[in-house]
């Protein structure tokens, strides 16, 4: 049971990013497209910096750099770590379909990869069709699928609708009929991203048995996840990755606990740095988080005061202002959404162009968890700013009801008081 | 269990690499019913929602060959090259291998773009994808050959040398497939070539036979002529079909030749690029 299934060494995989001027003349891009053939001939343009002409800035970043690590047969392993951290891309190399720049990977039995539910489901074509086309694309011999077959539509609950074309399917039966096909696959190593968070909790919690089972087997599982819960739940080991290198590999409790610590750190970072798309102007400059007493908090303890203050600046007074904040959870649902007009709050007419505004929720009735904040604001009827998911607060657990139990996760996400009584 | 004897050889090895890249045409082998499957997905889809599907195939070339025959046939005065064989046929006959090709350059051409979600989500031996596109034209060709077969017993012409029609239809396949797959590999990285492509075949079938008998090239310019393998392909289904025609002539060996430079170099070439796909795509 102790055979190596993967083995990477030294893998790395580099990006460049290439930003064209704006304005270029005329005959220098004729230029361009006369030569551009001949340079790619060569084979020279994909790779190297030399075959880009002075006008087109590059810029290259390590999406993946220097990962080394041995994945044992049967072992599931958690990959974690914040968004653009390289997950995906190693994902991608270990199946296959990028490859590394640099470093080698050896894998020793036959890979199925999961980086997307229905990849290759055509809209027009039957369940069963479909079933077919999705077997062959993931790798799947076509005896193989016949003998799946009853499995796969069962597992899926789709009997009655399987001559109907998927594009009339709901999201639901599309899902369960996607992850179905791939969870038939049976490899003997199997890469899954974050693929669960679509589909229902009745279904998400059948995939993850079904992967629990793939394990067993003795199958070696490969796994993104966001949702922390799943990944503790599910694998014995965790890797974090962090702008591409391995921050931490081992007993994934240890691990998820210190990539969960490194969250609440990065709180301090000025978030008017962060990209903004869609017209939107970076006026929200830090949240941060304080406890009853007003001291600066990482953590919350379930039921207890927190206290959100928003950091603003902008280029001239605020008018009718107006402040949001949104929390979800690290699986995305949306859990509550506070904003001053809806509650009412009385801010002045005009507001400084830069100030603090402060948010005080008096019981933070959240069951243990991570959880994501969306700070926004605007103006009279204007969004000026959205900033997803730049808070992260981590719930823990406190004695709420006084006896010593919580809720899991996974049966709702708010600690609600009640009285009990048997009234006949 | 029955799983083991058709696993590749293990460990596979992951590393960059360097220029050219062998073939592996046996891990291409291994998907070979992908191939099959992504074919019949787009034969498939081609007629879904169509009112009278399937008879468009037979009812475009039909169509087109009529109107060639009244403007080329008739009121240009171009003669067929089989003395057995009136315009209608001679022309049919032209446009049956014609239309294969053209349809396989341009759907092999676009497949690797239009394949983009597969190649970013899953792994298969690139190769697959412009073979398979390259394959789907030949249902359509068969369902147009029983409509030339019928024309055939129609005008009571007997094809003379049945036998050599698969070689020839091979080296068409290997032609738009060769030219597919150096396309292909280009359109992931320059979107221009999909808009020189209805250019490109438009120009092809001009310099092609399809209209007017090869005859009309100056022997002592035949042997340039053949330069384009589709000159070769046509003048060989002629040949192959109508008779009473020329001999096929000593030229269709540069037309093989170029064939094969064209398929090989393009095997190469595309396994060389393929590997950029995933990134650039």
């Amino acid at each position: 049971m102790s055979e190596v299934a993967v083995s990477a060494r030294g893998l790395g995989k580099l990006y460049f990013i290439c930003e064209r001027e704006s304005y270029t003349m005329l005959r220098d891009g004729l230029t361009r497209a006369l030569t551009a053939p001949l340079r790619l001939l060569k084979g020279k343009a994909p790779r190297t910096v030399s075959g880009l002409d002075a006008h087109t800035k590059v810029e290259f970043i390590w999406a993946v750099k220097d990962a080394s690590f041995d994945l044992k047969q049967g072992e599931v392993v958690g990959i974690i770590g914040s968004n653009g951290s390289g997950k995906s891309t190693l994902l991608k190399i270990i199946s296959r379909i990028t490859e590394p720049t640099e470093g080698e990977a050896r894998i020793y039995g036959r890979v199925g990869s999961l980086l997307e539910v229905g990849t290759g489901f055509h809209p027009e074509l039957s369940g069963r069709e479909n079933i077919y086309l999705n077997g062959a694309i993931l790798g799947m011999r076509k005896a193989e699928i016949d003998r799946q077959f009853n499995a796969i539509v069962e597992f899926a609950e789709i009997e009655k609708f399987l001559d109907m074309p998927v594009k009339h399917y709901s999201s639901g039966m599309y899902t369960r009929l996607a992850f179905s096909v791939a969870a038939h696959l049976d490899p003997e190593i199997l890469v899954v991203d974050e693929v669960l968070a679509v589909g229902d909790a009745a279904f998400q919690k059948k995939c993850l048995g079904k992967m629990g089972d793939v394990a067993k087997a003795g199958r070696t599982v490969l796994f993104v996840s966001h949702n922390m819960a799943v990944v503790e739940n599910l694998c014995s080991r965790a890797i974090w990755l962090d702008s591409g290198r391995i921050q931490a590999d081992g007993l994934v409790g240890n691990v998820v606990a210190k990539y969960i610590q490194s969250l609440s750190t990065r709180a301090d970072q000025d978030l008017s740095l962060i990209k903004r798309e869609g017209g939107l102007t970076p006026v929200i400059r830090k949240i941060e988080f304080l406890d009853e007493s007003g001291l600066p908090a990482t953590t919350t303890k379930v039921g207890s005061t927190l206290i959100v203050r928003v950091h603003y600046r902008h280029t001239e007074p605020l008018k009718n202002a107006y402040f949001g904040l949104r929390f979800e959870t690290a699986s995305g649902i949306n859990v509550f959404w506070l904003q001053t007009r809806m509650q009412n709050a009385q801010l002045p007419d005009v507001l400084p162009a830069s100030g603090i505004i402060e948010c005080r929720i008096p019981e933070l009735s959240l069951v243990p968890g991570l959880y994501f904040l969306t700070p926004g604001c605007g103006s009279g009827n204007t969004q000026l700013d959205v900033v997803p998911k730049a808070g992260q607060l981590q719930v823990v657990e406190s004695d709420f009801f006084g006896t010593g139990k919580l809720p899991p996760q996974s049966l709702g996400l708010v600690v609600v008081d009640a009285a009990w009584e048997a009234v006949g | 269990m029955a799983r083991t004897e058709m696993l590749p050889s293990f460990p596979i090895v992951i590393r960059p690499s360097k220029g050219w890249v062998p073939l592996q045409l046996h891990d291409l082998w291994e998907y070979r019913e992908l191939i099959y499957f992504l074919a019949w997905r787009d034969l498939k889809v081609r007629y879904k929602q169509t009112f009278i599907g399937v008879a468009w195939v037979v009812l475009q070339p039909l169509l087109i060959t009529l109107v060639f025959t009244i403007f080329f046939g008739h009121l240009g005065n171009i003669p067929s090259d089989s003395r057995n064989a009136p315009y209608i046929v001679f022309a049919f006959c032209g446009l049956l291998p014609w239309q294969l090709f053209a349809y396989a350059l341009t759907n092999s051409s676009n497949s690797v773009v239009a394949s983009e979600r597969l190649i970013t989500k899953v792994y298969f031996p690139r190769l697959v994808i412009p073979i398979a596109a390259v394959l789907s034209g030949l249902v359509d060709f068969a369902l147009v050959s029983i409509v030339l077969a019928g024309m055939m017993v129609y005008f009571g012409i007997a094809p003379h040398r049945l036998w050599a029609i698969p070689f020839f239809v091979v080296m068409e396949i290997a032609t738009a497939l060769g030219v597919g797959l150096w396309l292909s590999a280009l359109n992931v990285r320059y979107r221009d070539v999909r808009h020189t492509i209805p250019f490109l075949t438009q120009l092809w079938f001009f310099l092609s036979p399809v209209v007017y008998p090869s005859t009309f090239i100056p022997e002592e310019w035949r042997y340039f002529y053949g330069l384009n393998p589709m000159a070769g392909v046509i003048r060989g289904f002629r040949w192959a079909l109508l008779g009473k025609s020329p001999a096929l002539g000593a030229w269709i060996g540069v037309s093989i030749a170029i064939t094969l430079v064209l398929l090989i170099g393009g095997l190469f070439y595309f396994r060389r690029m393929e590997k950029t796909f995933a990134d650039v795509v």
